[in-house]
């Protein structure tokens, strides 16, 4: 047991901080002003990340990768949080999309997506979510109808992040009309560019849209941009699921850490003596540190067996739990206040909070998660 | 980062787990537990004899020097069945603290010791024969004469010391800050063996017991309770393995470690007790069960040294310092 760096490691912690100094963005800093430009600038920011070589750490080198142990992607997130440099513009392709087409996709697939989601050339989004089809994504009725060398599709996905500049959309549809449930559903990749695709942004409660809602209209999508078998999308996205939630715990547990440590500076420059809420603090600040930990116990798994261990599942059930009551622990240090907008800290823990309530939603809801430990890591019988 | 046990330890687990689960099934630490001794002095000479007791000690002075990750792998593997017995008292409140000779003698299992912080109540009182006393800037030695209390958990006991005895020196009163680390540090790791045994009864109820024909498993209301259960043990194991460490390597972060990992875990080790009790129904709230004793011996860590909040407030001093 080691819960230091090895030299190994804290070399590479050197050098991103280092780079992060050196590069860190300061417009993407402070408030919006122009949605197109912020777009631009963050996409320009991305291109450095790729550019330098920290994106996908952790993909083989034969595909253009790093090859990097998972301890690295844990360092780099940790470093990217501490500067509070913002996230690369292209987490779908790299976090969810390349993963999947790296165990599902031909060569000709590869060759032709790797390289430029690596290199942010080309943005992901991801439709699966639909109206009808939340937490039960096999309840998809999205249609591709087979013609001849392509598939027609029509239907509507919701909750997209990133639709509306992305390039490639990574696409769960029905494509057996007779079929239900797991069956029938085919999973490919679709040029957001054509005709007939139209990105609508969906208004949250923080009256932000961080979200789309993609809208396919007879789009013509080629037989070949199928990734792995016609029928067989549910075992491909089942893929982009695990690989979703396997990286996800360290990327959330360090925006957490973000969002600690200005708690704790508003908290010292209030000067909290209140009993109560020095208590809730403390709290946040074990549990935060808990799940940091949980996490590493998983990554030391990870990296011994290659295989996650059943710690992973835990890490986004208590992260989205703990984000939401530090967000409004904050709103009570700031007292009456807190209800304006363009108080102490400009809006910054308002929109938090409400941000929060999206976090035990997204990404698998609680339920979902609750369900998956008691199935797969209890072994309890299935509810549904 | 390497955040595991080792190989060796991993086996240590294995046989102290083996060995635990032949020696004290259910039956047999309830009998002891309801018995006016509390324990079986005879499972003392088993211990040293297995090497446990001087795991931590160097060899020239009989121990297996080995160190505190190897105690954490029996501190938690002793809470996972209850063991009713002084290891605790003597393992982590006093032994470190002793000069070599009297280590020896701790070693061979011919005395067993306990340590009262800040003039609290003393563990395992009567079953001790010395106790540590902070007194006048010192560290002293005390006989363990006094008066045991009928406590709750009666796996454990605790007892007032007597006034007046005469004390050898040990060392100075510095001494009782590392004490209470280490207790810390040893309760969160009992405690995380405990929930953990908790929430294996659970959830070994929720898939037999059937209701309106099916098991109770199924019913989310139950399920997603001890999927909680297990969420709640996790963290509060990663905590207690940190502050394990944390004690191992003398790190300066080893007191709040030890304070966050006992304030969490104890809590923990509560609620899972409460939700295995509540999830076993009215076979849970019988004595017949096992589970209250385990519920007692979680409360029993939850009051040690201070209630969780004594913990945090001592958190929040460092972190908004």
């Amino acid at each position: 047991m080691e819960l230091r760096d090895t030299p190994e490691e804290a070399a590479f912690r050197a050098e991103v901080r280092g780079w992060l100094e050196a590069n860190f963005p300061t417009e993407l800093t402070g408030p919006r002003s122009n949605e197109e430009a912020y777009a631009n600038a963050w996409h320009t920011w991305s291109r450095k990340l790729s550019d330098s070589g920290y994106a996908g750490l952790t993909w083989p080198t034969e595909y253009g990768g790093r090859g990097a142990p998972y301890s690295h992607q844990a360092i780099f997130l940790e470093e990217t949080a501490r500067a509070e440099a913002p996230q690369h513009m292209n987490v779908i392709g790299l976090g969810m999309a390349g993963p999947t087409i790296i165990a599902h996709g031909t060569e000709e697939q590869k060759a032709r997506y790797l390289p430029k989601i690596l290199s942010a050339e080309e943005i992901w989004c991801q439709g699966f979510s639909e109206p009808g089809a939340g937490s039960d994504l096999a309840a998809a009725r999205t249609s591709a109808r087979l013609e001849d060398d392509h598939f027609v599709v029509d239907g509507q996905k919701v909750w997209s992040s990133f639709a509306h500049v992305a390039d490639w959309c990574i696409l769960v549809t029905r494509s057996d009309p007779g079929s239900e449930k797991h069956a029938g559903l085919t999973y490919m990749v679709v040029d957001m560019h054509s005709p007939g695709v139209e990105t609508r942004p969906l208004r949250q409660i923080t009256g932000e849209a961080e979200f789309n809602e993609i809208f396919f209209t007879d789009v013509r999508v080629p037989i070949e941009n199928v990734l792995g078998e016609i029928g067989q999308g549910w075992g491909v996205a089942m893929t982009t699921l695990l690989h979703e939630r396997a990286t996800l715990g360290f990327a959330l547990t360090t925006m957490l850490e973000v969002n600690l440590r200005k708690l704790l500076t508003l908290a010292r420059e209030r000067g909290v003596d209140d009993a109560v809420l020095r208590d809730r603090i403390a709290h946040e600040w074990i549990e935060q540190r808990a799940l940091r930990l949980t996490n590493y116990r998983a990554l030391t798994m990870l990296m011994k067996t290659g295989m996650p261990g059943p710690e992973g599942s835990v890490s986004k059930l208590t992260w989205s739990e703990a984000n939401q009551r530090l967000t409004k622990l904050a709103l009570e240090i700031l007292g009456p206040d807190a209800q304006l907008w363009n108080g102490d800290g400009h809006g910054y823990w308002q929109y938090q909070q409400l941000r929060s309530r999206g976090n035990t939603i997204e990404a698998g809801t609680s339920e979902i998660l609750r369900n998956i430990i008691a199935e797969r890591v209890l072994g309890l019988p299935r509810s549904r | 980062m390497d955040f595991a046990f080792s190989d060796e330890q991993d086996q240590l687990r294995r046989e102290a787990r083996t060995f635990l689960a032949d020696r004290y099934p259910f039956e047999r630490v309830a009998e002891l537990a309801d018995s006016d001794a509390g324990w079986d002095e005879s499972s003392w000479k088993e211990l040293a004899e297995l090497g446990w007791i001087g795991v931590s000690v160097s060899e020239e002075a009989g121990g297996a020097g080995l160190g505190f990750l190897e105690e954490a792998v029996l501190f938690e593997e002793l809470g996972r069945v209850l063991y009713p017995g002084p290891y605790f008292s003597t393992v982590a409140l006093a032994l470190p603290e002793l000069p070599a000779e009297l280590q020896r003698e701790l070693v061979e299992g011919t005395t067993r010791w306990s340590a009262s912080l800040d003039g609290s109540l003393v563990p395992d009182l009567a079953i001790v024969d010395r106790v540590l006393v902070a007194r006048d800037g010192k560290l002293v030695s005390v006989p363990a004469e006094g008066e045991t209390l009928d406590t709750m958990d009666s796996t454990r006991r605790l007892g007032r010391l007597g006034e007046g005895a005469a004390g050898d020196e040990v060392g100075d009163a510095s001494a009782i800050d590392r004490i209470r680390t280490r207790a810390f540090a040893a309760l969160a790791l009992e405690a995380v063996g405990m929930s953990q045994r908790a929430l294996e009864l659970a959830t070994e109820h929720a898939k037999t017991r059937e209701q309106f024909g099916k098991p109770i498993g199924i019913y989310q209301a139950v399920s997603h309770r001890l999927a909680d259960s297990y969420a709640l043990t996790e963290l509060a194991r990663s905590l207690a393995y940190w502050a394990a460490w944390a004690v191992s390597e003398a790190e300066d972060e080893a007191p709040l470690a030890a304070a966050a990992a006992k304030a969490y875990a104890g809590d923990v080790a509560v609620t899972v007790c409460e939700y295995s009790i509540q999830a076993h129904g009215g076979i849970g709230f019988t004595w017949e069960h096992p589970l209250h004793r385990y519920y007692k011996r979680a409360q029993w860590i939850q009051g040690y040294g201070g209630y969780p909040a004594a913990q945090r407030a001592e958190v929040a001093a460092a972190i908004l310092a």
